[in-house]
Formats: structure tokens, sequence, C-alpha cells
């Protein structure tokens, strides 16, 4: 049974379009000029119970939207979704029990009290029973390794301590649906791994259904299969992750280790060279011409050693945004 | 995967009870962490009462004719007006809500206002317990320095109330305390429209200062403006230290106390759909 059910989601903003200089504000006391922004774009997509996606997408893209509307925080202006056979923006106490929305804002825990202190009103908020409540904020905090900073108030924690403790609020009532926007965002590699490794478990142990966001590849190949990559709010790919690779690139990489302690002249009319590191020289070749260049190659010069593999799908996104102008 | 579970209302009203409490006992322990600052801040804001006390003794002492100590002035003598203005303290100590609407505007424009939509909350109960938190910490701090005041101007003061005087003026306070922040929190949802309401804040603060008869005693406004009785200002300081001071006629305090909490009434209906349709406006901004 899917969990998540979006139909032709749409959201239009109306934005203030303030124009430049003194004369152009105070003209904007009198009359101003509006225009429509399309955040989300009839954006359809199915969600199976337990699954855990991905969402792609530049800047502005429409992620976050998309986030917002399945949270209940804003209402489209067209098309229909349903969480848990919830419709989000209606607010209903018993979807909003049932879901937890972690953004990279961390804004959910009191800020000059121990994290405890904020754990414990969400234990009312959701009604969590004493037991269950103390069993899972052991199993909590132990899986993030928070048990010692529990006492000290939420100022004093760093950002990567303040980030478990966010995702803790959010898992105590035993969410069925876990938005995640941007949540290892300005953190370290240390903290950025705690917290995929901890994601990537209890997703597996509990079995909720995930949508994450995030601009770091690493997040999204460590815990998703699945993938929606959106831009200029529509949805351009819903498939395998894997699958994106292979879909938008135009290019494989050619690793070729010479027999020579040099790297010859000329070899860049075959593609472009990413990395020249003699004995060692890396070329990024058109996909269709791979075959006929490793021809050439290997009858031209004496090589020693030779890998093709796929480019890595951050370098694949980032080109696929910018060619789609994100 | 869990279903979704229904409650009893018994269940409900325990639950909801147990997150009052929760909120109260939260918001005082935040409130008592920069002690030093709170203390301070609560001893400071005795200052004006007692340059507002010399102020009305210069007035008095200017408008008195040949050492004649006893003038009055608009039907308050010196010590009826430093009883009156004492007790409009006591008042406003109930009704200011200091930081209430620009709070509410702030977390509307920073994004942070999500966590009452996200959540199985709801936004007023919340802010209003939380002020609860505040109000109750404050009396705790500032009770020792009303006295103190009380005790210094107690030959001004009239004898005690009759048991339903004070009765009669406990609920205008806690009345007060209602329209107060229902005023505030209307105003502070308005930013759900225009962002940015610090103007209307200020119009609101000068409105309240003059109307609610914080500056002058209302009897003095209502001679060349009339309409100021029927507003809901009047009751955020006025009216209890009117009643206090008997200076509402006992066969219409009851319809006075109705019109105060009709204005209860009223603010709470307008605050819901100002949330309701506020929150339809909302963009979710702060990314």
């Amino acid at each position: 049974m899917p969990a998540i059910v979006v139909e032709n989601l749409g959201r239009t903003y109306q934005v203030y379009r303030k124009r430049e200089g003194l004369l152009a504000s105070l003209r904007g006391l009198f009359r101003r000029e509006y225009r429509q922004v399309q955040a989300v774009n009839d954006v359809s997509f199915t969600i199976e119970e337990g699954e855990m996606l991905a969402f792609l997408g530049p800047n502005g893209a429409g992620k976050t939207t998309t986030l917002k509307l399945l949270s209940g925080l804003i209402v489209p202006t067209s098309g229909t979704a349903t969480v848990l056979g919830h419709v989000p923006w209606k607010r209903e106490d018993a979807y909003r029990r049932r879901f937890s929305l972690v953004t990279g804002q961390k804004e959910q825990l009191w800020w000059d009290l121990p994290a405890q202190e904020s754990f414990r009103l969400h234990k009312e908020i959701y009604r969590v029973s004493t037991q269950d409540y103390n069993s899972r904020l052991q199993e909590l905090t132990e899986l993030l390794d928070v048990t010692e900073l529990m006492s000290q108030p939420v100022r004093e924690l760093s950002l990567g301590e303040r980030m478990r403790m966010e995702l803790i609020a959010a898992l105590l009532h035993r969410p069925d649906v876990l938005f995640l926007d941007e949540p290892t965002i300005g953190l370290d590699v240390v903290s950025q791994r705690k917290v995929q490794q901890f994601l990537l478990k209890y997703q597996k142990e509990q079995g909720i259904t995930v949508i994450l966001t995030s601009h770091y590849m690493k997040d999204v190949e460590a815990l998703c299969d699945r993938a929606i990559v959106i831009n200029k709010g529509a949805v351009i790919h819903d498939g395998a992750l894997a699958e994106i690779v292979d879909r938008f690139s135009q290019h494989k990489i050619v690793e070729l280790h010479f027999a020579s302690d040099s790297t010859p002249n000329g070899i860049d009319r075959y593609g472009v060279v990413l990395e020249d590191r003699p004995p060692m020289l890396r070329l990024q070749v058109e996909k269709q011409k791979v075959s006929a260049v490793l021809s050439q190659i290997l009858a031209e010069y004496s090589i020693e050693d030779i890998s093709v593999s796929e480019r890595p799908l951050e370098d694949v996104i980032a080109e696929l945004f910018s060619t789609e102008g994100g | 995967m869990s279903t979704s579970t229904s409650y009893s209302l018994k269940e409900n009203i325990v639950a909801s009870a147990r997150v009052k409490w929760l909120i109260l006992k939260t918001a005082m322990e935040e409130r008592l962490v920069y002690r030093g600052d709170f203390a301070f801040a609560t001893l400071v804001r005795f200052l004006p009462i007692v340059t507002q006390i010399f102020l009305w003794n210069a007035i008095f002492d200017n408008a008195s004719i040949d050492g004649d100590t006893d003038r009055v002035l608009n039907g308050y003598s010196y010590a009826n007006m430093v009883a009156y203005y004492l007790l409009v303290m006591v008042a406003r100590a109930f009704s200011s809500m200091p930081g209430l609407a620009n709070g509410i505007a702030l977390s509307v424009r920073d994004g942070s206002v999500r966590k009452y939509l996200i959540q199985p909350v709801d936004m007023l109960d919340y802010l209003f317990w939380h002020r609860i938190a505040h109000k109750l910490v404050y009396y705790a701090v500032a009770i020792g320095p009303f006295c103190l005041v009380f005790w210094l101007c107690r030959d001004y003061l009239p004898g005690w109330p009759a048991p339903q005087v004070t009765l009669a003026w406990t609920c205008s306070l806690l009345m007060a305390f209602l329209i107060g922040f229902l005023i505030e929190s209307l105003i502070g949802l308005i930013s759900f429209w225009f962002l940015e309401v610090s103007s209307l804040i200020f119009v609101y603060m000068m409105m309240n200062y003059f109307l609610s008869g914080h500056m002058i005693p209302l009897e003095w406004i209502s001679e060349w403006i009339p309409w100021v009785n029927y507003l809901p200002f009047k009751y955020l300081a006025y009216f209890p230290a009117a009643i206090l001071l008997g200076r509402i006629p006992p066969e219409t305090l009851v319809v006075e106390l109705s019109i105060q909490a009709s204005w209860i009434v009223v603010l709470l209906a307008a605050n819901r759909v100002a949330f309701r349709y506020g929150v339809r406006r909302y963009g979710a901004f702060g990314g």
C-alpha cells in the first residue's frame, strides 16, 4: 500500500518584484509589481510504505516546497496529495502524530534548556507512554551517541550534536513518515557519517517511510535506492538512483596507465583530460565513442592498464542542473 | 506500520492538561536561566512608578493655592491619584504582554512558527501557557517590591475593600490578562499578512497608554472622547483600579464585568479567524 500519493501537485507563490534603487523603492510604496512563481508544477509520484527516497534538485527547484506541502505547512494551488491516508494541509492531529519534519534549521528544541526538557514536552504533546519514552530515548541517545550531552543546554551544543538531538525529538513518537530536509547541512564529515549511519539503521529497523532532500550526494548514495529529480518545479526523473548516471551522463571516465614514465601529447583529441599524473591519465570520453577511442588508443600507445567507469553521481547531477538551468 | 489512534474525551482532557502543565513548567525553567538579567529588568520596571508619583506630587503642588494641599483635580485628590496609579500598575502587571506580538511576527518571518503547525499543538494555547509561566515568575520576583511600594504609600490607599469588591477586582485582573494576551496575539497574527508589525505594535502601545487609563484616569479622557468607554482598552488598566477605588457603582459592576468578558469572547473569535486564514496565506518563509 502506498504511504504517499501525490497527484498533479502545484504551488504558486506571488512574489513582490523590487526594482533596484531608492526611486523604485519609493514608487513601490504606491504601486507594487508582483510576479507568479511556480514553485511546484504538476508533480506526481507514489511512495510505498517503508521506502526511503531521495529528492534531488538544485536550490529553488521545488524540493522544500513539496516537503512543506506534504507536512501541511502550506496549501497547494492545484492537485492533491495524501500521506498515510490524510490530506496533509488539513493538519489533523491524527496525521500530525504520525509524521515528523526535520530541517537543517533545527528549531524544535528550547535553546536555553537541556534537550531532555524539550523531549519531555514532546512526550506529552505526542502522548508517548512513560515506558515507551524511556526505552526509545535510551535507544536513540545510544545510537546517536549523545547520552553524555542530555543535561547540557542546547545552546552549548555543537551543530552536529544539536542536529542529533533534533533527530531524537523528531523520532520519539515513532513517526511512520519522516521528511528530512537537508539534515546534514553544515555538519562536519564525522557528524555527517554518524547521522547517515543512524538513519540507515533506524529506517531498516523501523521500516518507516522517508523522503530525504540533500545536496550531499554521499548522503543520498548511502541511504536511498530510489530518487526523484526535480527541477523548476517539475519531476524530470523518477527511478533507481543508479539510473540517473546512466540516463543523464553523456560521458564515461577512461583511466589509462602508460608503459612509459610520461603521458603522451595530443591525447586530448580523444576527450577531455581530467587528470594528468604520469604515467596515469584520466580522460572524459563521450559514451558512444568509448569503444572506438579505446581501440585507437590501444593501437597507438603502449598501455599497461586501462579501466572505464561511470562518472560520479555528484558530477552528473551538477552537470544536469547546470544544463537544465537550475 | 502503526495506525492512527483515537482517544476518548477523558483521555483528551487529561493529555491536554499534561501538555499545558509541561509547557508551563518548561517555560518557567527557561525564564529562570538568565536570572541576573531577569531580576534586574523586574526591579528596573519599578523606577517609573516612583518617578510618576513624584510627578503627580509636583502637579498637585503647582495646582494648589496657598498651601491648600487637599486640592482635587477632576475628582482626584493627590492621595486618590497615587492610589489610582499604583492600582493601575497592578492591572498592567496582568495585562501587559512584552514581546508577545513581536515574538509571533518574528516566528512567522523566520519560519520557526512551523513547529506549531507540524506538531499536534494549538499555537495560541501553547503561547498562552508560555505567557502564564512568564507572568508567574515575574510575580514571584515583583511581589516584594510591589509590597514595599504599597507599604510606603499606605497612607494614600483606601482601606481593605469588601470581599465582593475584592472578588470583582480579582476577576477583572484575570480578564485583563486575557484581553491583553488576545489583543497582542491578534496583532502578532497579522504578520501572516504583513510580516512586519512593529509599527502596528507601536500604535497599539500608544493607544493603550492613553485609552487604558495608564497615563491619566479615564474619566478625564472620556469627557472629550466619550467613545473611550466602548473600547476594550479600559479593561487593561483603568477598570480593575476603579473597582478597588469604588469608582464603579455597584449596580453597574456586573454589567461592566460582563462587557469585559464579552470582549474576551470577541477577541478570541478574532484570533481564531485570523489564525485560520493567516495559516492559509502562510508561505512558510525561511527555507
